[in-house]
């Protein structure tokens, strides 16, 4: 339960802070840190306009999907509190669940009939495929490593070895979580939420003909998204048997850096050209791999 | 008693051919219910434990005692999964069927339902059989009925081929199968199931697994023997390619449990083989089905790619028995049996509303639809439903088998030796990129088919299917939301068919019951928050002004339904990325420089099946042209058959006088 309002204080003031990173680096005064949830009032207090084209599945889609984020958090533990619901296999049903909301933020854009929105869509299919695999991997090392299967039990076992070159282990995973993240909330340097072309966009395309209550649960969805990503990076660093006031400031702290993380690599960077993002995604793939074999090695499996 | 119920349905079926062409659909049904009731009762009763065995003889003179049906736990689940989508599947054909009442006679559809009759009925036989004969019998006719089946349209020249195709390969898988019980035969006497134990004993147990295996994967649909399935769904009417590709590959998946039953060695091989053969099915299933425009074709692929995770778990089961690991043997005998019961449930629902899309537009091919939400709106969100399961999303069933095969995956992790570390690592990739493929795949089937303007005037004009149609259909949505939401009391029985078919302890299940309820709980949070968030939004919605417009076309205004993105651009980027595996041909006449007014030029792609191309059309090519150069011999000259004549028996008497033969 902690780890819930924790995830939900994240999220209010994350996406601030990415704006406010990237403001200072550009020498521009910006908004404050609240200004996110600004926007969410607006848009709440707007009327809608609905595509003709669009049924159904248009108007249902951004609540499910915005559904679907709340149930996975329900999964996600913090510190040597458990999870709201934890059960053996548990990050199962958190990628899954992620993996529905994508399904319908997909063919709520494939319902405008929007040649914009299909290639966006194709796109966001594609890539969080590419995807998938490096979070499997990731989890698995942490089962094979702890021999438990649920994200409250491994993450609050898998310090407590003595082995010290788990700090490798947790360098690699903070690092993956940090890319994961990064791709499935849509940032640099897959996708640019704030570039201007159609063309060059990935999820900011595909919600191109959301708008009032629809766009704010949207919106809200990827706020809570970086709140989840955020935790699980703090689950990953910081052992779960250490002083619960230490774990929240170092959570808070953690989060923090993310989101600066977030704010100077938009700053400085350019996006991939988009026909190089598959192999900049599965290069992640490929790194998990690299932290399977430290796991093996500690293990002893490798290297007896 | 139950006995004379049984045979007097299988004689009654022959009576369907004396009544009038009204009657038929009515005769068929009462039929196939009495026996669904029937065998359902068996059933319930054998996986409730009441009995273990219900053994029935059917009395037939001459080969008495030869067929003797033997139902045990794993033929009771096979029954209700077999159960459960013909019923179905004969309450939508009635509408399906409709538009073919006046075109055909009454021999046609008389046959028609015969068929449908004997396919359900020789399943039956084939899951209580025991004995080789009685069992390759039941196969044949199972065989033969769906052949029949398939050949419905048979005026169409390709159905036809198509057809005879799929029979040929049939009786390739049914050779093998001949084969390996032959063998079992010559060494204990018996040509029997239950003999199998009695020959592993003796035998090294991979060599006669793998020939089992291979003539029960043509059936099931294992890459690369899965050729005929691509062809014959699509040709088959769309009630028949549920049923077939819901429970009649499934049968295979029957027969490697029967054998693998008795394998006793060279369990870690066999489960090995298993495993990474089921992984190639999996993924290059889903891949292939990705490039397809056909979209009956495009289910037909993904058939291959859930008898691959089926096989997964099978194969991971097997590993289980290797290693002396009961949880792992429970949760992968235990996650494929539920994923057939599960696949069986989604991909008939898709059969069947694919059909309707068929039946309303007239077409097949997923360019030519869209927009058919607004036309077709309960076939939409059928087709949703099934779509949603067959990616294996929770809160529906499909997630269920996969999550029991994932946990069995993690929960091996931590004791296993390098090897095995490394290969459960890579399932579990294999595992996670197939639903990542599957996501891919259904939203564009559904998104292109469903949503967006219609892309051509047979689109535009479609209606919504009769009622007929679409509420028999809501049983299977039942079962559908039923195992993903209450998941507990369907693994259950499940694990104890496991239990009882393979000595393995079920205690195990209490701690798979505690996640099962995890996930019904976190499943009922998600169903709770949505239905929460489309209430809040549809009274936020109510007090503020709601505008409609055209969708937003980046300032171009005279956007019309051709600008929208098609199935081949959608899949276009995951294409360049596969290229390797999946092959397209191009089509393309060129515009030469000398042509100043170009005429229209054609443009065409179509994806090719490397393994039909290489495995089954290029020897089968090469045959043929051998028979062509022998063909030669045949002048139609009766002087030059006198001929052949007299040489065939000079050289018989040659060789009798140098004593060669």
């Amino acid at each position: 339960m902690p780890g819930i309002i924790l995830i939900l204080i994240a999220a209010v003031l994350f996406p601030g802070i990415i704006l406010r990173t990237k403001s200072i680096t550009a020498g521009r005064r910006g908004p404050g840190l609240l200004q996110p949830l600004r926007d969410i009032g607006v848009l709440l207090r707007k009327g809608s306009v609905f595509s003709t084209t669009s049924g159904l599945i248009f108007r249902i889609a951004p609540s499910l999907t915005l559904a679907s984020i709340v149930a996975a958090i329900s999964v996600v533990p913090f510190g040597n509190q458990n999870a709201l619901i934890s059960f053996g296999g548990d990050f199962v049903f958190f990628a899954y669940m992620l993996a529905l909301g994508k399904f319908f933020t997909i063919i709520g854009a494939l319902d405008t009939g929007s040649s914009f929105e299909g290639m966006g869509a194709n796109r966001e299919a594609l890539f969080s495929m590419l995807v998938e695999p490096a979070f499997f991997i990731l989890i698995g090392t942490f089962a094979m490593f702890t021999g438990l299967t649920s994200f409250s039990e491994m993450f609050s076992q898998f310090h407590v070895t003595g082995n010290h070159y788990v700090l490798i282990f947790s360098v690699i995973s903070f690092y993956l979580l940090v890319q994961i993240a990064m791709i499935e909330n849509s940032r640099l340097p897959v996708d640019d939420p704030k570039t201007h072309l159609e063309l060059t966009m990935i999820h900011e395309v595909m919600i191109l003909d959301n708008s009032g209550f629809d766009k704010a649960l949207i919106h809200i969805g990827t706020y809570l998204k970086f709140g989840i990503y955020g935790a699980l990076m703090s689950a990953a660093l910081v052992p779960a048997e250490w002083n619960i006031y230490l774990q929240v400031s170092l959570f808070f702290a953690i989060q923090l850096i993310f989101a600066v993380i977030i704010g100077l690599n938009e700053s400085f960077r350019a996006r991939n050209k988009m026909g190089r993002n598959p192999q900049y995604i599965l290069t992640l793939s490929a790194i998990a791999l690299l932290a399977f074999v430290v796991i093996l090695i500690l293990t002893g499996k490798l290297i007896q | 008693m139950a006995a004379l119920v049984f045979i007097s349905v299988l004689l009654l079926s022959f009576g369907i051919f004396f009544l009038p062409k009204r009657a038929h659909y009515l005769f068929a049904l009462v039929l196939a219910l009495a026996m669904v009731s029937l065998t359902s009762f068996w059933a319930v009763s054998l996986l409730s434990g009441s009995r273990e065995f219900s053994v029935l003889t059917l009395d037939i003179p001459m080969i008495s005692n030869v067929f003797m049906l033997v139902f045990d736990k794993l033929s009771a689940f096979f029954i209700i999964v077999v159960n459960i989508t013909i019923v179905v599947g004969l309450l939508y054909a009635r509408g399906y069927l409709k538009p073919y009442y006046n075109e055909k006679n009454a021999l046609s559809f008389s046959m028609h339902y015969f068929a449908y009759l004997w396919l359900y009925f020789s399943m039956l036989l084939v899951v209580g059989c025991r004995d080789g004969l009685s069992f390759l019998i039941s196969w044949e006719v199972m065989a033969i009925s769906s052949f029949l089946l398939v050949i419905f349209d048979a005026e169409d020249r390709n159905i036809m081929k198509t057809g005879i195709n799929y029979l040929i390969q049939m009786h390739v898988g049914m050779a093998i199968l001949m084969i390996a019980l032959i063998l079992v035969e010559k060494d204990t006497g018996s040509m029997s199931f239950d003999a199998l134990p009695a020959y592993f004993t003796r035998h090294s147990n991979w060599p006669l697994f793998l020939l089992f295996f291979a003539g029960f994967a043509i059936k099931a649909g294992f890459i690369p023997l899965h050729t005929w399935l691509p062809q014959a769904h699509p040709a088959a009417p769309s009630h028949v390619s549920g049923v077939m590709s819901g429970v009649m590959i499934k049968m295979g998946i029957y027969g490697m449990f029967r054998v693998l039953v008795s394998v006793q060695t060279d369990l870690l091989v066999i489960g090995v083989v298993v495993l990474v053969l089921s992984l190639i099915s999996g993924l290059l299933g889903v891949m292939m089905a990705i490039v397809q425009h056909d979209l009956k074709r495009l289910l037909a692929y993904h058939s291959i790619e859930n008898i691959g995770i089926i096989g997964m778990g099978m194969g991971l089961g097997i590993i289980g028995k290797a290693i002396a690991n009961p949880q792992l043997m429970l949760l992968g005998f235990g996650g494929s049996l539920l994923h057939v019961l599960n696949h069986s449930l989604f991909k008939s629902l898709l059969f069947f509303n694919a059909g309707s899309v068929f039946h309303a537009t007239h077409t097949r091919n997923i360019e030519q639809t869209g927009g058919l939400m607004k036309k077709m709106p309960y076939t939409a969100l059928l087709f949703l439903v099934g779509s949603l399961a067959i990616c294996g999303l929770p809160p529906f069933n499909g997630f269920i088998s996969e999550y029991l095969i994932f946990y069995g995956m993690f929960q091996s992790l931590s004791g296993a030796g390098l090897y095995q570390a490394i290969l459960l690592l890579f399932s579990i990739i294999g595992l996670s990129l197939i639903g990542g493929l599957a996501i891919f795949c259904f939203t564009k089937a559904f998104g292109i088919v469903f949503l967006g303007e219609p892309r051509s005037q047979k689109a535009a004009d479609a209606v919504e299917v009769s009622r007929g149609m679409i509420l028999p259909q809501l049983v299977t949505v039942f079962f559908i939301v039923a195992v993903g939401l209450a998941s507990a009391w369907f693994v259950k029985p499940v694990f104890g068919v496991v239990a009882d078919i393979f000595p393995v302890d079920a205690s195990q299940f209490a701690t798979i019951a505690a996640n099962l309820s995890g996930i019904s709980l976190a499943a009922g949070v998600f169903v709770l928050v949505a239905v929460a968030l489309l209430v809040l939004r549809y009274y936020y919605l109510k007090r503020k002004t709601v505008r409609t417009g055209p969708t937003w076309g980046c300032g171009y205004t005279a956007a019309t339904p051709k600008l929208q993105y098609t199935a081949t651009s959608y899949a276009d980027n995951y294409h360049k990325l596969a290229k390797p595996l999946i092959r397209n041909n191009v089509h393309s006449e060129s515009i030469t420089d000398d042509e100043i007014f170009p005429p229209a030029k054609s443009f065409e792609t179509h994806s090719e099946d490397v393994f039909k191309t290489r495995l089954t059309d290029a020897p089968v090519n090469r045959v043929l042209e051998l028979l062509k150069k022998i063909a030669v011999m045949q002048t139609g000259q009766i002087q030059h058959y006198i001929l052949y004549a007299f040489v065939f028996m000079l050289l018989i008497f040659l060789l009798t006088y140098f004593n060669l033969i």
